[in-house]
């Protein structure tokens, strides 16, 4: 599986549309917030819209379409999907 | 009906899962609002006849993605969850869930099902399902949840039949069993040690008692002493409740994969469709921007018409009920203080009205969302958050439900700022007091050919507020020293077409607390201001006789006479004693004492100002003049200068005070009830009044 992936990166890294998987070591950054409303170790997350100043951006993941800032995304780490 | 067949239910779900609406369809106009016992925050209930034998008593409790609070809104889920075993708490927990999103809306059913309370699940949205290629197998569901659960669709009020009866079965069955049992899975030594702490709490409640630090009354101080030795290692604690989120999602999927089936081909993309507009760079600002237009534009447009009527209807029943009642001082009170005051009141309904069945429609369409999406670093910037632009536009209708609407916000600073700051904003009490100055001081004229220029100083003043809100907030913002951590996460709810029954009970739920909450300041002072208008020490009663005595000689026609003494008294009343003494302060703003007057009376409420001159100078001219307020104003002169006293220097020196000052004691009741302490809404008070007396003094002494 890991071979279709390459580097690790964050939430905020994302392209519009880009595709990226939660990683495991993210656990106990994600607050619990967020980790409640979906946003899980192995969930797909794709970044749907960034808002006009670049911040706060819009993502969906596991199905939840969430608005966060860049700080927060910058904190959970993915798997981007190649 | 016994009390015995009474159930009471609190109705529990996410946010954007048609909550509120189930909560109309089976309440129906039977609701009230109320305030949580030992919590200053409304509580809405409803009654709900569930069969023959049955009624309920149903809460509607605030949404919140989960039992862990991270705003005011959902502390109040988990303060009414963990007062157990007393007498208002509820029999059944009714959780609404939304089909489309129903994994996430199970981890709050799971947790509310661990607090081993009988519990009814409704799916909602059904009639969506199909064209979203869900399907749910009900029964196998049931039987993995171990609950009651009922395909509901509360838009097309169908299965609520289902409903009612699924709350009776589960309240008269009175089982209730965790359904993850999930601390075990954790730490089983460390959870059966917290379990040994009490037999009367499951032990999730204990968990959840240890985790937000919340005990209920009914806790004993041995047993709270135990629990916080659970706290010392914090870290532990946030670790077990991260794993804790993720068995129940684990346990969650597990059963959602027997039960729960998306045919993904179906589904169609408006959300990212419509997305793509309202979040767009430059279209999507251009939009809410043409949204704001089409608000204010309606307010007063729209709104004029029925203000217009209150205000004639209210004139009319006064001078009817005048030529109808006998003579005397409670005629007087009632014509003249009483009917004047719920006109002050009734008047500002049709603008306040129209606001909320805007801002309603746009929460309903999940439109609100893409705003504060939009606005949240431009907000943030300015020391708040992108939910503070819901507040700031209910703020141009009243102050009141604004602060409330602040209670979202999760970050303590962003949210006190947010409540210090709306009070600038231009609100509908405001509008009278611009209308009228605006109307004497200002030419009706066009500029540009087409706009008015009386319509023109309005918007600036409107822009004025707001600018000066933002400047405040950015200012507040760099002075106050609290640490709050600043944490953002809004749903970007699909797109839906709004419910025109939630639209009306949100109107009419909204306009019912302006009524009562300030209404009844406005009415109460304007008999207190009556009365003082109307008595005076003892100076007072030997007015008429002085006057009518000096003006022997002077062979005054009747009328002249009569106005003559009217004023003089006016001079004598208690209240004008009370303005002539703030003379000296407001004189270099360019007021004379009845201006004082009506400031002073403006404290309670701004629109009183108005309503105050109106007194002031009926009680004057005590003739059957039918000349309107505005004439009245108009034609006031200085006894000395003989200039005007509403003359251009004037009118901008009070239109500025209006602007900035802090003078509504509503307002300031509900920013002590917010903020719990008394230290902001005296921060308002003498800061915007400070700020409301300089500018002034600046406007007048330049323009004069």
């Amino acid at each position: 599986m890991l071979s279709k992936f390459d580097f690790l990166s964050t939430i905020a890294s994302l392209q519009i549309g880009e595709i990226g998987y939660i990683s495991e070591e993210s656990l106990d950054l994600i607050p619990l917030k967020l980790l409640e409303m979906g946003c899980l170790p192995g969930a797909e997350v794709q970044l749907i819209q960034v808002a006009p100043l670049k911040d706060p951006i819009y993502i969906n993941v596991n199905g939840s379409h969430l608005a966060i800032r860049k700080e927060t995304a910058a904190i959970i780490k993915i798997i981007k999907a190649s | 009906m016994t009390a015995k067949n009474n159930i009471k239910v609190a109705l529990i779900g996410n946010p954007n899962t048609g909550k509120t609406l189930l909560f109309n369809q089976l309440t129906g106009l039977n609701q009230k609002v109320g305030n949580y016992p030992g919590i200053t925050v409304d509580k809405k209930e409803g009654a709900s006849k569930l069969s023959n034998n049955h009624t309920a008593t149903i809460t509607d409790l605030p949404g919140t993605y989960s039992i862990n609070p991270t705003s005011l809104d959902e502390s109040i889920v988990l303060k009414t969850l963990l007062k157990k075993n007393i007498k208002s708490s509820p029999d059944v927990i009714l959780v609404v869930a939304d089909a489309e999103n129903l994994k996430r809306n199970l981890l709050l059913f799971s947790q509310i099902k661990d607090l081993e309370i009988p519990t009814v699940l409704a799916i909602n949205m059904v009639d969506q399902m199909q064209r979203k290629g869900i399907t749910i197998d009900l029964t196998l569901l049931k039987e993995e949840l171990k609950t009651e659960v009922v395909l509901i669709s509360a838009r097309k009020n169908e299965g609520i039949d289902d409903l009612k009866a699924a709350i009776i079965k589960c309240h008269v069955a009175a089982k209730a069993s965790p359904m993850c049992s999930v601390n075990h899975k954790i730490d089983p030594d460390y959870f059966d040690k917290l379990k040994e702490i009490s037999p009367n709490y499951s032990l999730y409640e204990l968990w959840l008692m240890v985790t937000q630090n919340n005990y209920p009354d009914t806790i004993t101080s041995e047993e709270k002493e135990k629990l916080l030795a659970f706290k010392h290692d914090i870290s532990k604690l946030k670790k077990y409740q991260h794993k804790e989120t993720i068995y129940r999602y684990q346990e969650i999927n597990k059963i959602l994969k027997k039960t729960y089936l998306v045919d993904k081909t179906k589904a169609t993309d408006l959300r990212g469709k419509l997305d793509r507009v309202f979040t767009h760079k430059i279209f999507g600002y251009l939009f809410f921007f043409l949204i704001l237009l089409l608000i204010f534009q309606s307010i007063f447009d729209w709104a004029s018409v029925p203000m217009d009527f209150i205000d004639g209807a209210f004139a009319d029943i006064s001078g009817y009920l005048k030529s109808q009642l006998p003579q005397g001082v409670l005629s007087n009170l009632i014509t003249d203080g009483i009917i004047p005051g719920i006109g002050g009141v009734v008047i500002f309904i049709p603008q306040i009205a129209i606001l909320f069945m805007f801002i309603a429609i746009l929460e309903e369409t999940g439109y609100m969302s893409r705003v504060v999406f939009l606005m949240d670093k431009i907000m943030r910037r300015f020391g708040m958050n992108g939910k503070s632009v819901i507040p700031l536009i209910s703020g141009t209708a009243c102050a009141i439900p604004a602060v409330m609407a602040t209670r979202t916000i999760s970050s303590w600073k962003e949210r006190l700022i947010t409540i210090l700051v709306v009070p600038f904003t231009t609100c509908s009490a405001r509008l009278p007091v611009y209308a009228i100055l605006i109307a004497l001081i200002i030419p009706n004229k066009k500029i540009f050919g087409f706009y008015s220029l009386q319509g023109f100083t309005l918007l600036m003043l409107y822009v004025l507020g707001f600018a000066t809100a933002i400047l405040a907030a950015y200012i507040l913002q760099k002075t106050l020293k609290i640490k709050s951590s600043s944490f953002f996460v809004v749903e970007m709810p699909n797109y839906k077409i709004p419910s025109i029954k939630n639209v009306v009970f949100e109107v009419i739920e909204k306009t019912k607390a302006f009524v009562l909450g300030a209404g009844k300041i406005i009415l109460a002072l304007s008999v207190v201001l009556w009365f003082l208008a109307s008595n005076g020490p003892s100076s007072y009663d030997n007015v008429e006789k002085e006057i009518t005595e000096k003006s022997v000689s002077q062979e005054l026609p009747e009328n002249e006479l009569q106005q003559k003494i009217a004023s003089a008294k006016l001079e004598n009343s208690y209240i004008g004693i009370m303005g002539k003494s703030i003379e000296p302060v407001i004189r270099p703003l360019g007021y004379d004492w009845k201006i004082g007057i009506a400031l002073i009376t403006s404290f309670a409420a701004r629109e009183v100002f108005v309503g105050t001159l109106a007194t002031i100078y009926s009680v004057e001219s005590d003739d059957d003049n039918t000349s309107t307020i505005k004439e009245k104003m108009a034609s006031e002169v200085n006894p000395v200068t003989k200039e005007k006293v509403f003359n251009f220097p004037v009118g901008m020196s009070l239109l500025v005070f209006y602007a900035f000052a802090m003078q509504c004691m509503a307002t300031l009741a509900i920013v002590k009830r917010e903020t719990k302490t008394w230290k902001w809404p005296l921060i308002q008070l003498f800061g915007m009044t400070g700020l409301a007396y300089v500018s002034a003094l600046i406007v007048y002494q330049i323009l004069s």
